[in-house]
C-alpha cells in the first residue's frame, strides 16, 4: 500500500480528518442559519444545495480517500455521476417540456 | 481455495478485491438514492402552488442528528487509522464510539417518527377552509392517539373530536404555515382547543406517509436510510466483537475490512448531508 | 501482475484433501460458481418452459375467444377454481397470465440464464481464475433470486390470483387492483433485484481482479466483454427500478401516493388518497431500468454467438475491437435512450426529439456488430452443427427484430404502432428467435463441457428446425396485425373490432376478418413450437447419461474454458494459466492445428 498509508502519513492525516470534522459541523450550523435567512426561495435552495455539495465533497475526497484513489474506481464513479444526472435531468426536462404549455 | 488479491491489491489495478466491489455497491447506491432524490424533485415541481408542505420537522432535532452522524463519521476514520498505527486499543474506543452514534442516532430518529405518528392535519368539506394542524383527542382514546384516519373515525361512529391547534410559526423558506414541530416545545401562543364535527371532516391523517407526497418522500428517504445505519451498525458492531479475532492472525486484512465497513458508513453519512437540508430545511 | 502465478495453483494442490463438503455444501449451498451456473441455468429453463406455457394458454384464448383451453383446461379450473371456470379463462385470468407471462420471460428467465446462468459458469472460466471474487455473496445472489422466483410462483395461488397490471405495472393501474398479486409481484422484484445487484458487482469485481497473467483486456473472449457492459447495466439501471418498486409498494401497503394523482377516480369514486403523486414517474423510473434491460437481454446472447461462430468458421473474430468498442458505446447510449417507451404520454417535441436522436444511435453499434458478426462468415469453412445453426438463425433474426424497431423509434410512427401487435412482433423478433436462438445454441455449445458428454446431433438439428420455422410463423403474421391496428392487450383477439363498420360511409374500419384469422395460424404455430421443444428436453436430460463421451476440447476452441479437464474440478485449472495471445486464433498460418489455444505460448 505504497500510496500514502504509511505511519507518518496516517498521523498527519488524522489531523485532516480532525480539522473536515470541525469543517463538517460548521457547514451543518450554516446550513441551518442559512435556512432561516430570507434569500428568496431559489436562492435559499442553491445555497442549502451547495454547502451541502461542500460536505459531501470533504466527506468523499477525504474520509472516504476519493482525492488519491485508483483510475478504475474513478472511471466507475464518472459514469455513475453520468447516468444520475442523466436519469434526474432528462426527467425533469420531460416533465417541463409540455406540448402546448406555456412553461 | 483462496481467491486472489482479498488482502493485497492487484498490481495493475491497485485495488484489494473488496475495496473495488463496495465501491461497485456504493455506485448502485447512488443510482439508488438517486432515484428517490430525482422522484423528490419530480413530485415538488409537480405539486400544486403551495400545497408542498414546510417547517413540519423538527429541525433542532434533525440538526443534532447530523452532528451524531458526522460524529461517526469521524469516529470510523479514526478506528480505521488507529489500526494502520497498530493500536488495537484505539480501534476499539472509536469503532465502539461509532456504534454508539448509530444507536443514538437510531434512538432519536424513532422519537421523531413517533412524534410524527401522533399529529394531525384535518382537511375539512368545505374548500373554504384551511386545513388545521395540531393534536387530537378523541372520545374513548387516551392521550394522543396513533395512526387515527377519518375511515376509522366514522367507522367507530365518532361524532365530534377536539384538536389542539398548533401555534403559527414562521419557518424557513419566509412561507408561514401552521407550525408542526417547534410547536409542542412551548413556544408561540398556543391557539383554543376546537371541537370538530366529524361530519364535516373530508380527510384526518396523522403525519404519516399517506398523509402527502411530501411526508411519502420523507418517510421512504428517511426509512431506507436507517435500513442502512443499521445494517452498517450491524456489520460494525461483528467486526468490533467476534470479527476483531481476525487482528491477531490477518491484521492486514481485518484493517481492510474496517477500510470498507468504513466506505459504506461514509456514504450512509453523505446521504444524510443531503437529506437533511432537503427534507428539513427547503 | 507477478502475485498471480503463484497462488492459484498451489492452493488447487492442498485443497484437494479437504474437499469433502458433503452433499448440501457441494450441490445446493454451494459457492462454486460452476454450480451455482447450473442452478441458475436449471432454474431460469423451468421458469423458460412455464412462462411459455402461460402464453400458449392465452394464445388459445385468443385464437378461440371462450372456447375451455384444451388438454390443461380442466386442470386450470381445478387449481385456480373461478377465474379458470369450466376450462374457459376468465379476463382476469388473462390479465394475470398476461403480466406474469412478461415478468417470468424477461426476469425469471432469460435474464438469469444469459446472464447469471452462462456468465457464472463461463466467465471465471474463460478468464483464467479460480472462481468468482466474491463466493459467498454469488450464492447469496442465487438464493435470492431463487426466493424471488418462490414469491412470483406462490403469487398465483393466493386469493385473486398474481400482479395484473402488465409486466410494466403501469401506475395507477397496477397499484389501484384490489387484489394483492401486485404486493407479491413488488416483493418478488425486490428480490430479483437485490440479486442480480450482487451479481453485476461480483461479475465486474471478477473481470476487473482475476484475470488470469497475460489476459490483458483485448485478449478477453467477446463473451467476457459482453458480460462485463451486461454487469454495469445491471448494476447502475435496476436500482432506479428498486426505488420506485418500493414506492410502489408504499402506494400498495401505506395508502401513500407516489405515482396517484389528485382526483384519481377508482370504481366510479374519488379514491381515498392524498393525491399529488406523478404516474409518470413510474414509466420514467420503470423505463430506464426496462430499456437498459433490452441490452441485457440481447448482450449476452450476442457473446455467445460470438463465440460459437468464431469456432466454428474457424476464423478469428472479424472487427474484434470493433465490437469490443460497439458493445461499450451500447452500454453508455443505453442509458439515454429510455423515454423512446413514452412518446404518447403527452411529451413534447424537444424531449421527444431527444430521444429520438440517442434511439437511432444506438443502432449504429448494434448494426456494427451484427456486420461483423456476418462478415466473419465470409470464406469460412463452417461446420453445420447444432449450435451454430442456432447461432446463424440469431444473425437474421435479430437483424430483423433490429430493423423493425427503426419505425417505433420515431415518434410519428410510433403514434400509429404503439402497444399493437406489431411491437409485440418487433421486440420478440430480439428476443425469442434472437436471444433464445442464441441461449439454445449457448446449451448445445457448453453442455459438453458441463457434462462431459454431448447432445445428440439429429435431435437438436430437428428442435432447431422446427423451432426456426414455427417461430417465423408465429411473429411474421403479428407484424401485419399490429399494422392493421390490433392492440397488445385485447382479450379477445380483436373479436370485438372486426369489421366496425364506418356508420357513415359503409366501410370497414374495424379489423378485418383476415387479420383476425391470423390468430389461428399463430395459435396453431405456437402448439408445434411447443412440440419442437420435446425433443430438446428429451435431448436434454437423455444426454446427461446416455450422450457421446467427449474430451475435454471437443469443439477445438481456442478459449480458456477448453483448457480445463471436463467437468472443470473445484478451482477450475489443474495446471497454471498464462495467457499469451488473443481469443480467435483459428487457422493461423504455420500452425500445426487449426486451432491455438490462448495458452499456447509464440514459438519464434
Amino acid at each position: 500500500m505504497g500510496d500514502g498509508h504509511s505511519k507518518e502519513d496516517i498521523k498527519k492525516h488524522i489531523k485532516l480528518y480532525i480539522g473536515i470534522f470541525i469543517a463538517l459541523l460548521i457547514g451543518t450550523v450554516l446550513t441551518v442559519a442559512a435556512a432561516y435567512v430570507d434569500l428568496g426561495h431559489k436562492a435559499n435552495i442553491a445555497l442549502a444545495l451547495f454547502i451541502a455539495s461542500v460536505k459531501a465533497f470533504l466527506v468523499a475526497g477525504f474520509f472516504m480517500h476519493l482525492t488519491t484513489e485508483k483510475k478504475t474506481i474513478y472511471t466507475i464513479l464518472v459514469c455513475t455521476v453520468i447516468f444520475f444526472i442523466g436519469l434526474m435531468a432528462l426527467t425533469i426536462m420531460a416533465h417541463y417540456d409540455v406540448p402546448g404549455a406555456g412553461h | 481455495m483462496d481467491v486472489p488479491y482479498t488482502t493485497k491489491p492487484r498490481s495493475d489495478t491497485g485495488l484489494y478485491n473488496a475495496k473495488l466491489g463496495i465501491w461497485l455497491f456504493l455506485a448502485s447506491e447512488v443510482m439508488l438514492f438517486g432515484a428517490l432524490f430525482s422522484s423528490y424533485i419530480l413530485l415538488r415541481v409537480n405539486a400544486l402552488e403551495g400545497t408542498w408542505p414546510h417547517g413540519l420537522l423538527n429541525i433542532p432535532i434533525g440538526t443534532f442528528n447530523t452532528a451524531v452522524l458526522i460524529s461517526s463519521s469521524i469516529t470510523v476514520v479514526m478506528a480505521w487509522a488507529s489500526l494502520k498505527l497498530g493500536k488495537f486499543n484505539h480501534f476499539k474506543i472509536y469503532q465502539g464510539l461509532t456504534i454508539l452514534c448509530a444507536l443514538a442516532f437510531m434512538v432519536i430518529k424513532s422519537v421523531e417518527y413517533k412524534d410524527k405518528f401522533t399529529h394531525y392535519e384535518v382537511w375539512f368539506n368545505d374548500h373554504e377552509k384551511k386545513s388545521i394542524r395540531g393534536h387530537i383527542e378523541v372520545p374513548g382514546e387516551e392521550g394522543n392517539p396513533w395512526f387515527m384516519t377519518h375511515k376509522k373515525l366514522a367507522e367507530r361512529k365518532i361524532e365530534t373530536i377536539k384538536i389542539h391547534p398548533d401555534p403559527k410559526v414562521t419557518v424557513a423558506s419566509g412561507k408561514e404555515a401552521h407550525g408542526g414541530a417547534e410547536a409542542h416545545d412551548g413556544h408561540g401562543d398556543h391557539p383554543p382547543v376546537q371541537e370538530i364535527k366529524v361530519a364535516d371532516i373530508k380527510r384526518l391523517s396523522a403525519f404519516v406517509p399517506a398523509h402527502s407526497t411530501y411526508f411519502a418522500i420523507y418517510f421512504t428517504l428517511t426509512a431506507l436510510h436507517a435500513l442502512h445505519v443499521m445494517g452498517g451498525a450491524l456489520v460494525m458492531a461483528y467486526l468490533w466483537g467476534p470479527g476483531s479475532k481476525m487482528w491477531k492472525t490477518d491484521p492486514e486484512r481485518f484493517t481492510n475490512r474496517i477500510e470498507v465497513s468504513g466506505l459504506f458508513w461514509h456514504f450512509v453519512d453523505l446521504v444524510w448531508i443531503f437529506l437533511f437540508p432537503v427534507l428539513y430545511l427547503l | 501482475m507477478q502475485h498471480t502465478t503463484h497462488t492459484a495453483p498451489h492452493e488447487t494442490s492442498h485443497e484437494h484433501h479437504h474437499e469433502d463438503l458433503g452433499f448440501w455444501r457441494t450441490y445446493v449451498f454451494s459457492t462454486d460458481h460452476k454450480i451455482i451456473g447450473i442452478q441458475y441455468a436449471v432454474t431460469s429453463l423451468a421458469f423458460l418452459f412455464f412462462g411459455f406455457c402461460l402464453m400458449l394458454a392465452m394464445r388459445w384464448q385468443i385464437a378461440y375467444p371462450g372456447e375451455p383451453i384444451p388438454v390443461v383446461g380442466k386442470l386450470l379450473e381445478t387449481i385456480l377454481g373461478e377465474t379458470a371456470k369450466g376450462g374457459i379463462m376468465s379476463p382476469d385470468l388473462y390479465n394475470v397470465f398476461g403480466a406474469m407471462h412478461g415478468t417470468i420471460m424477461v426476469f425469471l428467465a432469460v435474464v438469469p440464464l444469459a446472464f447469471a446462468g452462462f456468465g457464472n459458469y463461463v466467465v471465471p472460466l474463460q478468464i483464467g481464475a479460480i472462481d468468482m471474487t466474491f463466493p459467498r455473496i454469488n450464492m447469496a445472489s442465487y438464493w435470492s433470486f431463487f426466493i424471488g422466483c418462490v414469491v412470483m410462483f406462490f403469487s398465483f395461488f393466493i386469493p385473486g390470483g398474481a400482479a395484473q397490471g402488465g409486466w410494466t405495472s403501469y401506475s395507477p393501474l397496477a397499484s389501484t387492483i384490489p387484489t394483492d398479486g401486485q404486493t407479491y409481484w413488488l416483493i418478488g422484484m425486490v428480490l430479483l433485484i437485490t440479486s442480480s445487484l450482487l451479481g453485476a458487482v461480483n461479475f465486474i469485481a471478477t473481470i476487473i481482479q482475476l484475470r488470469a497473467p497475460g489476459m490483458t483486456w483485448m485478449r478477453l473472449p467477446f463473451f467476457v466483454w459482453a458480460q462485463f457492459v451486461t454487469a454495469f447495466l445491471l448494476l447502475l439501471a435496476f436500482p432506479p427500478l428498486e426505488a420506485a418498486g418500493i414506492m410502489q409498494l408504499m402506494d400498495k401497503v401505506f395508502g401513500t401516493s407516489f405515482f396517484l394523482p389528485t382526483g384519481l377516480m377508482v370504481g366510479g369514486q374519488v379514491a381515498d388518497i392524498s393525491g399529488g403523486g406523478s404516474p409518470l414517474l413510474w414509466q420514467h423510473l420503470f423505463w430506464f431500468l426496462a430499456h437498459p434491460e433490452v441490452y441485457v437481454l440481447i448482450l449476452p446472447a450476442i457473446g455467445i454467438v460470438a463465440e460459437i461462430i468464431a469456432c466454428n468458421t474457424r476464423k478469428t473474430l472479424w472487427g474484434y475491437r470493433s465490437l469490443v468498442y460497439s458493445v461499450l458505446a451500447i452500454g453508455f447510449i443505453a442509458f439515454i435512450v429510455w423515454a423512446h417507451h413514452m412518446y404518447l404520454t403527452g411529451m413534447g417535441t424537444k424531449i421527444s426529439a431527444f430521444f429520438q436522436t440517442t434511439t437511432m444511435i444506438i443502432s449504429i453499434p448494434s448494426v456494427i456488430i451484427l456486420t461483423c458478426l456476418f462478415i466473419t462468415l465470409w470464406g469460412g469453412s463452417i461446420r453445420f452443427n447444432t449450435p451454430m445453426l442456432f447461432a446463424l438463425a440469431f444473425l437474421p433474426m435479430f437483424g430483423l427484430g433490429g430493423l423493425t424497431g427503426l419505425p417505433l423509434g420515431f415518434s410519428f410512427a410510433d403514434l400509429h404502432l404503439h402497444d399493437t401487435y406489431y411491437v409485440i412482433a418487433h421486440f420478440h423478433y430480439i428476443v425469442a428467435p434472437g436471444t433464445i436462438f442464441a441461449l439454445f445454441a449457448g446449451v448445445y455449445y457448453w453442455y459438453p463441457k458441463a457434462t462431459g458428454r454431448k447432445m445428440n446431433e439429429f435431435w437438436g438439428k430437428v428442435h432447431f428446425w422446427v423451432s426456426f420455422i414455427a417461430m417465423n410463423l408465429i411473429f411474421q403474421p403479428m407484424f401485419a396485425q399490429g399494422m392493421a391496428g390490433m392492440h397488445r392487450r385485447m382479450y379477445d383477439g380483436g373479436a370485438t373490432y372486426s369489421g366496425v363498420l364506418d356508420p357513415e360511409t359503409g366501410d370497414v374500419v374495424g379489423l378485418e376478418a383476415f387479420i383476425i384469422n391470423l390468430n389461428k395460424g399463430i395459435t396453431h404455430a405456437a402448439m408445434l413450437m411447443a412440440v419442437a421443444q420435446l425433443p430438446f428436453i428429451i435431448n436434454f436430460f437423455y444426454s446427461m447419461f446416455k450422450g457421446e463421451k467427449v474430451d475435454d476440447n471437443p469443439w477445438k476452441a481456442t478459449t480458456l474454458e477448453w483448457q480445463t479437464p471436463t467437468p472443470p474440478p473445484h478451482g477450475n485449472f489443474t495446471k497454471e494459466i498464462i495467457v499469451y495471445r488473443g481469443p480467435y486464433d483459428y487457422s493461423l498460418p504455420g500452425a500445426k492445428e487449426d486451432y491455438t489455444p490462448q495458452t499456447e505460448p509464440n514459438h519464434k
